[in-house]
């Protein structure tokens, strides 16, 4: 039996993270109610998983650190076909750096208990740090390979995978138990399912906080967090915009035009 | 070397050779944290690991460096996280650097949260500028939200950042500098747990969007894959590279390698054209410098429509094969006059 323990973070949609602005004010972030989902590449992570367990047995834990509310995509991770959820949400854990967040989940993947293989995206969509999968693999002494894009062999205790480098890729053996980083390339992500829906409905989500963990309130959360944000600044523009008008024809004419104009043609 | 008037540490950059090849971007933060040092009144050190690389220290020397730390021996040709992270782990615990920064390449972004982890300190992804603020903690700053955030690392140390190519200048090398290359010892340590078994590095295809003078850009506003290859098929008409936005990289319409911008590349082409893309920080501080920059997009209060020269509001599925239309007229008369 394989335990296999996927972390997944809520980030705020992708799709309508452009509507996320800084209040150039008050200097905190308007978020307009954009709705949060799975991380995109952490969706590729759980169906590493889910594939495995086609094939051997295998059980998959989702952990997740973040607000009550992250508990929804948690339970998603749940009708995906993910046999345990457990969300890391407390107080203290608020206002964690990749630092603080990385010692939590790596905490929090101690009392779970055994666990071969630790999964994560290669990084999150709305921070676009890459660091928690790797940090986690430090927390707990585990070797990790960050960017896998293929999954080459799952033997015991032996996996090879080959992982993304600039303009290439290294292929790698390594011993269980280990943290592994996916591309989006590793696999195609399966879509809800009704019946999957229908079961988690009776799945428990664990909500696990920092007494749980028996942590410190100074190793996690804002105080745990080498990092802080020192400023918060909205962005001047350099550049004032001409909206070329017509119909779609003139529209291309006049652009083309304009490209001429830069002599690169 | 002359010893420190104060009590602050080195600047610290940890340099990356390929096949003996010195990347620029460890060259460029070897000036930046010349910089960065002589404000701060310490000296610059370089740590090397590779195999027969002695010539590449003396480069770094040359691009500002006052001590390369060279580990050299078969076993660090390649990249190793284990091997590499504990040299530099110890190497820091030893000489207690300030400030420590890493190219965001494929080693650097798997190194540098491993040593920062196991220094317990803290680090900062993909910076676009670094600067010194009024406590002289380094102020590092990343873009975020349509606006620009400074992320300080206050109580520990080093002050750790990845950083990268392009975002700073290449320094020109002064070969009369002088500085100390220290061999270190290098651990005999056999990792038996993670083994890399082959390394296959591959000629990137068609025009390199790092030294494009025309740069394309897609963005989720394609639609699908049959508006992606629009844009791409527009890209080749004007022989300009082809990059992306994360959304589009995600949805799978194109690789990684194409990605633009902060945890993606560096471009600074003479024209810029931004084809159904909303103009996000993360994405346009990818694009240094442009002379002329143009969007396309069908929502007119885009905020991409804030940060370039020209605008055309439409549906840049329907828009673009009527746009590569009238280029292909142009270069018909072109060739016929």
């Amino acid at each position: 039996m394989l335990n296999i323990i996927v972390c997944v973070k809520a980030v705020p949609d992708p799709k309508e993270a452009c509507n996320i602005k800084i209040d150039p004010a008050t200097k905190t972030l308007l978020r307009c109610d954009v709705p949060m989902v799975v991380n995109p590449l952490d969706k590729n992570a759980i169906e590493v998983a889910l594939q495995l367990k086609e094939k051997t047995e295998v059980r998959i834990t989702v952990l997740s650190m973040g607000p009550p509310e992250a508990g929804n995509i948690v339970k998603e991770c749940l009708a995906l076909g993910a046999d345990r959820g457990i969300l890391l949400s407390d107080p203290a854990f608020g206002g964690a750096d990749t630092f603080a967040t990385a010692f939590t989940l790596a905490k929090g993947i101690e009392k779970t208990g055994a666990c071969d293989v630790i999964l994560c995206g290669m990084a999150s969509s709305d921070g676009s740090t890459e660091w928690v999968g790797p940090q986690i693999a430090a927390f707990l002494k585990l070797p990790v390979v960050t960017m896998v894009k293929e999954i080459v062999e799952t033997g015991a205790p032996w996996w090879k995978v080959k992982a993304s480098i600039d303009n290439g890729y290294r292929l790698m053996q390594v011993k269980l138990p280990a943290v592994f980083t996916v591309t989006r390339e590793v696999n195609s992500p399966r879509a809800l399912s009704f019946s999957g829906i229908i079961k988690a409905r009776k799945k428990e989500i664990e909500q696990w906080g920092i007494e749980d963990l028996g942590v410190p309130s100074e190793s996690v959360g804002l105080k745990g967090s080498p990092t802080i944000v020192s400023q918060l600044n909205t962005t001047e523009s350099k550049r004032e915009v001409e909206f070329i008008k017509g119909s779609r024809e003139e529209k291309a004419e006049i652009l083309v035009h304009k490209l001429i104009g830069t002599g690169l043609l | 070397m002359a010893k420190l008037k104060n009590n602050i540490g080195p600047v610290w950059v940890i340099a990356e050779q390929i096949d003996c090849r010195l990347l620029s971007v460890s060259i460029q933060l070897v000036g930046q944290a010349r910089k960065l040092a002589d404000e701060l009144n310490t000296s610059v050190e370089a740590i090397l690991l590779g195999n027969d690389v002695e010539r590449q220290a003396k480069e770094l020397i040359a691009a500002g460096a006052d001590r390369v730390y060279l580990g050299n021996a078969p076993d660090l040709a390649f990249y190793h996280p284990e091997i590499y992270s504990e040299i530099i782990v110890s190497l820091a615990e030893a000489h207690r650097p300030e400030i420590m920064l890493i190219g965001s390449t494929a080693m650097g972004r798997e190194l540098a949260p491993l040593v920062a982890a196991r220094l317990e300190t803290g680090l900062t992804a993909h910076c676009i500028d670094l600067v010194l603020d009024e406590n002289r903690n380094l102020e590092q700053r990343i873009p975020a939200y349509g606006g620009l955030l400074s992320i300080i690392c206050p109580e520990r140390r080093p002050q750790m950042a990845t950083v990268a190519k392009g975002v700073f200048i290449t320094p020109e090398p002064d070969e009369s500098r002088s500085g100390e290359v220290v061999e270190i010892d290098v651990p005999d340590m056999v990792s038996d747990r993670i083994k890399t078994l082959e390394v296959v590095i591959a000629e990137p295809e068609g025009v390199p969007l790092e030294s494009a003078d025309i740069v394309v850009a897609g963005g989720a506003g394609a639609g699908d894959l049959d508006g992606w290859n629009k844009i791409v098929l527009l890209a080749d008409t004007l022989n300009a590279a082809m990059g992306s936005t994360r959304p589009a990289v995600d949805e799978g319409w194109t690789e990684l390698t194409t990605m633009i911008g902060q945890s993606g590349k560096m471009v600074s082409p003479q024209l810029y054209i931004g084809v159904g893309l909303s103009g996000e920080q993360q994405h346009l501080v990818g694009v240094v410098d442009a002379r002329v920059m143009i969007a396309i997009n069908n929502d007119d209060r885009s905020p991409v429509f804030d940060q370039v020269d020209y605008g055309i509001v439409d549906d840049c599925r329907e828009f673009v094969p009527v746009l590569i239309k009238k280029i292909e007229e142009y270069f018909e008369k072109k060739v016929t006059c």
